[in-house]
């Protein structure tokens, strides 16, 4: 039940545009943010336009409406990750956002000075600042996995490193830097072994490549609406049931309780209780837009292409003197990262815009990567479902234009 | 002029590939680092003041992009044996100049060349950090200038 990527570039609007007047825009910057597609565009437009009303509580038409189509995108969601229930999904403003709730809300009680948690050397910032925080809070050690040359992790250290006193493990499943596929199905079977509980930050992984939390038996994992076609400021945090009991909601508020007296508030049924206030209902309607969006493609026929897009981007790229790819892992998707002599990625990246092409340069919130691999900051091409080997040809065009200007 | 060369000019990529007053000075008298958080560019600005409040030399060392390297080597050519209170009133109009506010471009010299930067609101930060970091060095406010 795959379908076809052919046209697939009609379905999103923002990428028929010129850039500086003159360029047709390529958009090379999905690891930052993706484009959002026309089902998405239009459920927003119609929650916003005929079907505005508050969820959970309203007796009135619209406010069910609202109610059935917030609800049936968290269904959306449990079958796309192949989570066992419903109740298992829990939406938020982003991977931020739901980490820090686990991190607050599960991990921090659990831990005592001395108890380590343990992530690797190639997380995002927010993978990374959370637990620093809580380290602060509590007098735990956080303890980083290394990685190789290539930009993967060493699985031999990471063993080496879980313990009776690793209290928590959490790791990224696809680099926003390198684009490197951790094997995380591995890395939790890893982690159980010791009983350490697991979350995957899964923000560049879930349009990219297929996720699946019950095949994966990882604990917790989160994403990004706005890196798969969704609305920006949505999020999801997967949790098993039985861990998602031992969890507190950290913030309170309406819609998250039972009963509220002065004395005791009752707290509502997982997941409700991790969802205080009025939620981004629209954003959560277009979310599930964007993942029925993408199964009707079908994730398979989705990675293949990012995969292969990825592949002949760095190909190609290499066979410019003077350019260095950063991340070469054997198992990688959808980005090229690289840096060039003579030429700051800032430059690249203005030159590039200038020719109509959208990179992003810079550290890419993950500064440890960086350092690892002695650079201040790269060149960074990440590509999607609309991407095209068209696309390749003028990016390869344009790095060829800064070799000009930077000889 | 295409929009890469109006940015790129020749001066901005001879200074960039051999900045002039690019080392340390032992003997400054005031000193401080610049740091861009979000590009990762780090710059150090030495400068030695004599006691007539002259800019008796200065000098500079670190890492960024084309547009902030040249920034800074064209800044201490223009700044080199003149006073504060001179260095101080050519930053605001350079700060006109990057901002596209300027009306006497012709009159900043080879400080000019930043005028096209105007058109790229992020990178206005990469050609004002070595002023920043010079302005911190002779406020003595701060050993550290963060452009964010």
């Amino acid at each position: 039940m795959t379908g076809t990527l052919a046209r697939v570039d009609q379905d999103f609007p923002a990428l028929a545009q010129t850039i500086h007047g003159q360029y047709p825009l390529v958009y090379l910057d999905n690891a930052a943010t993706t484009f959002k597609a026309r089902p998405v565009i239009a459920a927003l437009n119609r929650y916003y336009s005929q079907e505005s009303a508050n969820i959970h509580r309203g007796v009135h038409t619209l406010s069910q409406l609202a109610t059935e189509r917030y609800e049936a995108a968290r269904a959306t969601v449990q079958t796309f990750i192949g989570a066992e229930q419903v109740e298992d999904i829990i939406f938020t403003s982003g991977t931020t956002a739901a980490i820090n709730m686990v991190a607050q809300g599960f991990v921090r009680k659990r831990l005592s000075p001395g108890d380590e948690i343990l992530i690797t050397e190639m997380e995002h910032h927010s993978n990374i600042v959370p637990w620093q925080m809580l380290r602060e809070q509590t007098g735990a050690q956080l303890k980083v996995a290394p990685i190789n040359d290539l930009g993967e992790v060493r699985l031999d250290a990471f063993a080496e490193m879980l313990s009776p006193r690793t209290k928590m493990v959490s790791i990224g499943y696809v680099s926003n830097a390198l684009g490197t596929i951790n094997p995380v199905k591995q890395m939790v079977a890893l982690a159980h072994r010791i009983g350490a509980p697991v979350l995957v930050d899964a923000a560049q992984a879930v349009a990219t490549i297929p996720v699946n939390v019950t095949d994966l038996d990882c604990d917790f994992l989160a994403f990004s609406g706005h890196k798969i076609f969704g609305p920006t400021g949505t999020g999801v945090l997967y949790g098993k049931q039985a861990i998602l009991e031992q969890m507190d909601p950290v913030f309170g508020g309406g819609d998250m309780i039972l009963s509220v007296t002065f004395e005791k508030t009752v707290y509502n049924h997982i997941p409700y209780r991790f969802e205080p206030g009025t939620p981004h209902i629209a954003g959560v309607i277009g979310l599930g837009a964007a993942i029925d969006y993408v199964t009707r493609i079908g994730m398979e026929t989705i990675a293949a292409h990012d995969r292969k897009l990825a592949r002949l981007a760095a190909e190609r790229l290499s066979t410019i003197p003077g350019v260095r790819l950063i991340g070469e892992a054997a198992d990688k998707t959808s980005i090229a990262s690289f840096v060039l002599e003579h030429a700051h990625p800032h430059d690249i990246g203005t030159i590039l815009d200038n020719h109509g092409v959208a990179i992003r340069a810079g550290h890419h919130c993950a500064q440890p990567v960086m350092q690892h691999f002695g650079v201040e900051a790269t060149a960074r091409a990440s590509f999607s479902l609309y991407n095209t080997e068209r696309d390749i040809d003028r990016l390869m065009e344009a790095v060829l234009k800064v070799k000009e200007v930077f000889v | 002029m295409n929009i890469t060369d109006e940015l790129y000019q020749q001066v901005i990529l001879e200074h960039n590939r051999h900045p002039v007053h690019f080392h340390t000075l032992g003997d400054a008298t005031h000193k401080a680092e610049g740091f861009n958080p979000l590009c990762g560019d780090r710059y150090w600005v030495y400068v030695r003041v004599d006691e007539k409040d002259l800019i008796d030399d200065v000098s500079f060392t670190g890492n960024g992009c084309a547009i902030s390297k040249a920034s800074l080597s064209i800044m201490t050519e223009a700044i080199l044996g003149k006073s504060i209170e001179y260095t101080k009133d050519l930053f605001g109009r350079f700060h006109e100049l990057v901002q596209g506010n300027s009306d006497d471009a012709d009159e900043l010299g080879e400080l000019a060349v930043f005028g096209g930067v105007a058109k790229y609101p992020a990178r206005v930060k990469c050609a004002a950090l070595g002023w920043h970091t010079l302005m911190g060095a002779l406020n003595r406010s701060q050993d550290s200038v963060c452009t964010e």
